[in-house]
């Protein structure tokens, strides 16, 4: 029997000291990630620089049948990146360079580690830029972006991650390393790189990511509306994609998450206001002044009694700060609470807001709307005060019934969160027990010992300590905000 | 042939049979030589509404049938799906991994599939995905469908998102001075802010650029386009304009029995190609596609397909033959295989469906 001792002594041959982590000082702050209601204990964590690190540790844990999980800034909102317990983590920041940076064939490759923004940093100065922006974009890395498939503002026209990964290097969990795509736009043969981006984890460790650029909008045309009512914003939304417009983003915040945004940020938003939409066209300047005539036209059919146009790039930032602050900025209007990241077909969006209305007032618990209107990805902030007993599992029964709420409407129970650990258990609902076991099936094919990331996404496996709920440490220091 | 018209036969004929190979619209029949298995009488719009800009529909539907019904709404597939005059359908597109020259704009045919439901080499059905336009729940198994050949299943149903319809387009014919030029051409183009609808390039040295929008705005970008070239450039409009991209979807452009063949490559691998290309006595029609991501050759009958190695080998690329007698339409080397054969032991452990 091979024991957890011979385990660590063989890391510590790869390993100096300061990068083979087991005090317990030293892992307590990889116990949790960006969803704070769940933590665990793991047995060490490595911090690898090179790929070559990376694999050997994979290697190992296979050797010793360790269970392991790799991270980046662990922002997760799923608790995607809460450890295995007693197992390894690979923490993945040091491998932040960008490999190979290519403005004229418009793509970068990167490493794992490499934080989300810094590539349309890099590429700023080319007029590209990298088109996922999830809230956390200047903390989070792209190794995770790759493993949750994550989302952000601005997917309503170019999609999510999956959408803008051409290639990936991966170590697989028992170490055998595979290229998947590669610098092409097109690919013959099943699209693996697909597959493997969103798979929690489940299915190795990225080491190289290979991602398209995009050029930048010429122009932008940022507008806020303001509505006495939630239900005429979310109309709006409906009647702004029948226009045929195709906007690059369109989101909706409801009063409590303005009041948030404004305490936290001075945001500014129309005292009367019960909703405001965010509209932003992007692209050619012509097209965007032929666009904005016919976007106005349609804001008011849909009775805003207010609008607001960003006049320069400050201004438009000013809203997106604003929009982007929502969630952390709730933190203020309660102590804890908890996001959900549902999603209902996007004719359904004032029925599903109805229904969280109803149930806020049933649950007499307050919820906040933040949501991706264009794509029917709601994020409703359910509050609530863990120190009361039972709030907590309260305000959980309210955000499982909004789940099933989504589903019920042919929607899903994560548009850019993933699974991760929060909501395993409604994976069945949503899908039904054969596909489930098909997935699980998967995974042990790719898998057999469960090593990686194991008890994320598919509903089986032990659960960690359901802790009280509060923001991330970087959230209340303003760094990270939540999409 | 098998022509099942439900799932249920579907599942009887792949647990009944030692071996199944499909086929949809039989236009890509290096695919599809000695298919059992037809998805002719499994046609249909299942769910379409158009305020919801996504549809569902049964495997063995034509393009043609989603092109016409969508653009009754004004909206229509950005991955611009190839072969649509010709009968192609749906699953057949899917399993090909094919998107036309209008991919360049919005993504290709893997960025627009949603949802899926098939039937596995073991007879299971499973559905993977969702009929939302964002989902992030569970493996997503519908992209490994795409190119997937149907090795990993019959596909049944299939779900996508579609975007509204351009209201005009317009195109520019650029014919530069020399390749060097050309691809310098191109890539400018693919990295400008004009937000073309397609940009491909034509050997020697003629470049297609085509932008789409709103009728209104479209006379100030062609104007401003024209600007960026002080090569030759044709303006084309209307019926010509449709009829270019057209030609290219549908690859009018391929002589008689010439073979033709896929290659995704990267712009910088152009100048290459084409040195392969000057290289040897025969004459090969061919068209970079997608800002020079997607090489398409018309194979002449008397070049031995197997030179195509040498350039294969060469660029470090796979490529994919959709017509013609191949031994097997997968040529070069497989990329990731360690990866593909782990998944493909769950969907087809016996090996029962082949590509």
């Amino acid at each position: 029997m091979m024991s957890a001792s011979d385990f660590f002594k063989q890391l510590a041959r790869i390993y100096p000291a300061d990068r083979l982590l087991t005090r317990q000082a030293q892992i307590a702050p990889y116990e949790s990630d960006g969803l704070t209601a769940f933590r665990a204990k793991p047995a060490g964590i490595v911090l690898p620089e090179t790929q070559q690190e990376v694999i050997d540790t994979v290697c190992l844990c296979h050797q010793y049948a360790f269970p392991f999980m790799a991270r980046g800034s662990g922002t997760s909102l799923s608790g995607g990146s809460v450890p295995v317990r007693d197992g390894l983590v690979i923490g993945l920041n040091r491998l932040n360079r960008i490999l190979q940076y290519e403005p004229v064939q418009r793509l970068a490759v990167v490493e794992p580690g490499v934080i989300n923004l810094a590539v349309s940093q890099r590429a700023a100065g080319d007029s590209l830029y990298y088109a996922p922006d999830p809230s956390s974009g200047p903390v989070c890395t792209l190794g995770g972006n790759v493993a949750f498939n994550s989302g952000g503002a601005h997917c309503l026209k170019y999609g999510m991650t999956a959408n803008h990964v051409l290639g990936i290097k991966a170590v697989l969990p028992d170490g055998k390393v595979c290229q998947l795509g590669g610098d092409s736009l097109e690919m013959t043969g099943p699209d693996l790189t697909g597959m493997f981006v969103g798979s929690e984890g489940l299915f190795g460790v990225a080491l190289e990511i290979t991602l398209r650029l995009l050029p930048k909008p010429e122009v932008y045309y940022t507008l806020q509306a303001a509505y006495d009512s939630l239900e005429k914003a979310g109309k709006a939304v409906a009647l702004v994609v029948a226009s045929g417009l195709l906007p690059g983003a369109m989101e909706i915040m409801d009063r409590l998450s303005m009041d948030a945004a404004d305490a936290a940020v001075g945001a500014g938003y129309p005292a009367e206001a019960r909703a405001i939409l965010i509209v932003e066209l992007e692209g050619p300047m012509e097209e965007v002044e032929v666009e904005r005539v016919r976007l106005h036209e349609v804001i008011e059919r849909s009775g805003a009694y207010l609008t607001y146009v960003a006049q320069n790039a400050e201004e438009r930032l000013k809203i997106w700060k604003g929009r982007k602050s929502a969630f952390s900025a709730v933190g203020r209007l309660s102590p804890d609470f908890i996001v959900q990241d549902g999603v209902v077909p996007r004719t359904k969006l004032g029925e599903a807001l109805a229904e969280i209305d109803r149930l806020s007032a049933k649950y007499d618990i307050r919820v906040a709307n933040v949501f991706h209107a264009g794509d029917g990805n709601l994020h409703p902030l359910i509050m609530f005060d863990g120190r009361q007993p039972g709030a907590l599992e309260k305000a959980e029964e309210l955000a499982g019934e909004i789940l099933q709420f989504c589903i019920d409407l042919g929607g899903s129970i994560t548009g850019e969160h993933g699974v991760g650990l929060e909501k395993r258990g409604y994976m069945l609902r949503m899908f039904g027990a054969d596909d489930v076991e098909f997935m699980h099936r998967l995974r042990r094919a790719v898998d057999p010992l469960e090593l990686a990331n194991r008890g994320k996404m598919l509903p089986d496996a032990e659960a960690p300590a359901l802790m009280s709920r509060g923001p991330h440490p970087l959230e209340k220091e303003g760094i990270i905000s939540r999409e | 042939m098998e022509t099942p018209t439900s799932t249920k036969d579907i599942q009887d004929v792949v647990k009944s049979s030692a071996h199944v190979k499909v086929t949809g619209g039989g236009t890509k029949m290096a695919l599809s030589e000695g298919a059992t298995l037809s998805t002719d009488r499994l046609r249909g719009v299942l769910e379409y509404e158009a305020s919801e800009f996504t549809f569902t529909a049964l495997s063995g539907t034509s393009l043609h049938e989603i092109a016409e019904l969508l653009g009754k709404h004004r909206q229509f597939m950005p991955f611009d799906p190839p072969l649509q005059d010709a009968g192609a359908t749906l699953g057949g597109t899917v399993a090909a991994g094919l998107s036309g020259p209008g991919r360049f704009r919005y993504g290709g045919i893997r960025d627009f599939l949603l949802g899926v439901r098939l039937v596995t080499g073991e007879g299971r059905i499973v559905f993977g995905g969702s009929k939302v336009v964002k989902n992030a729940a569970g493996f997503d198994i519908p992209k490994l469908m795409v190119g997937g050949l149907g090795r990993m299943g019959v596909l049944v149903e299939l779900t996508f998102k579609v975007f509204p319809a351009p209201e005009s387009y317009v195109s520019l014919r650029i014919d530069c001075a020399d390749l060097a030029n050309s691809i310098d051409m191109l890539t400018r183009l693919a990295v400008s802010q004009f937000e073309l609808a397609c940009l491909d390039f034509e050997p020697p040295h003629r470049i297609w650029v085509r932008i789409g929008g709103l009728t209104d705005a479209l006379a100030g970008r062609v104007e401003r386009l024209r600007q960026l070239s002080a090569e030759t450039v044709q303006v084309i409009r209307g019926e010509e304009d449709e009829s270019v991209w057209r030609c290219a979807r549908e690859f009018d452009w391929l002589p008689k029995q010439h073979k033709l063949v896929k290659i995704p490559v990267a712009p910088h691998q152009i100048s290459a190609a084409e040195q392969w290309f000057e290289s040897i006595d025969n004459i090969v029609p061919r068209r970079y596609s997608v800002g020079g991501n997607m090489l398409w050759i018309a194979l002449p009958p008397e070049l031995p397909a197997d030179r195509l190695n040498e350039l294969l080998t060469q660029l470090r690329r796979q490529g994919l033959a959709l017509t013609g007698n191949w031994p097997d339409p997968r040529l070069g080397n497989n990329v990731g295989a360690a990866f593909q054969e782990r998944l493909l032991s769950v969907f087809d452990p016996e090996g029962k469906l082949i590509p």
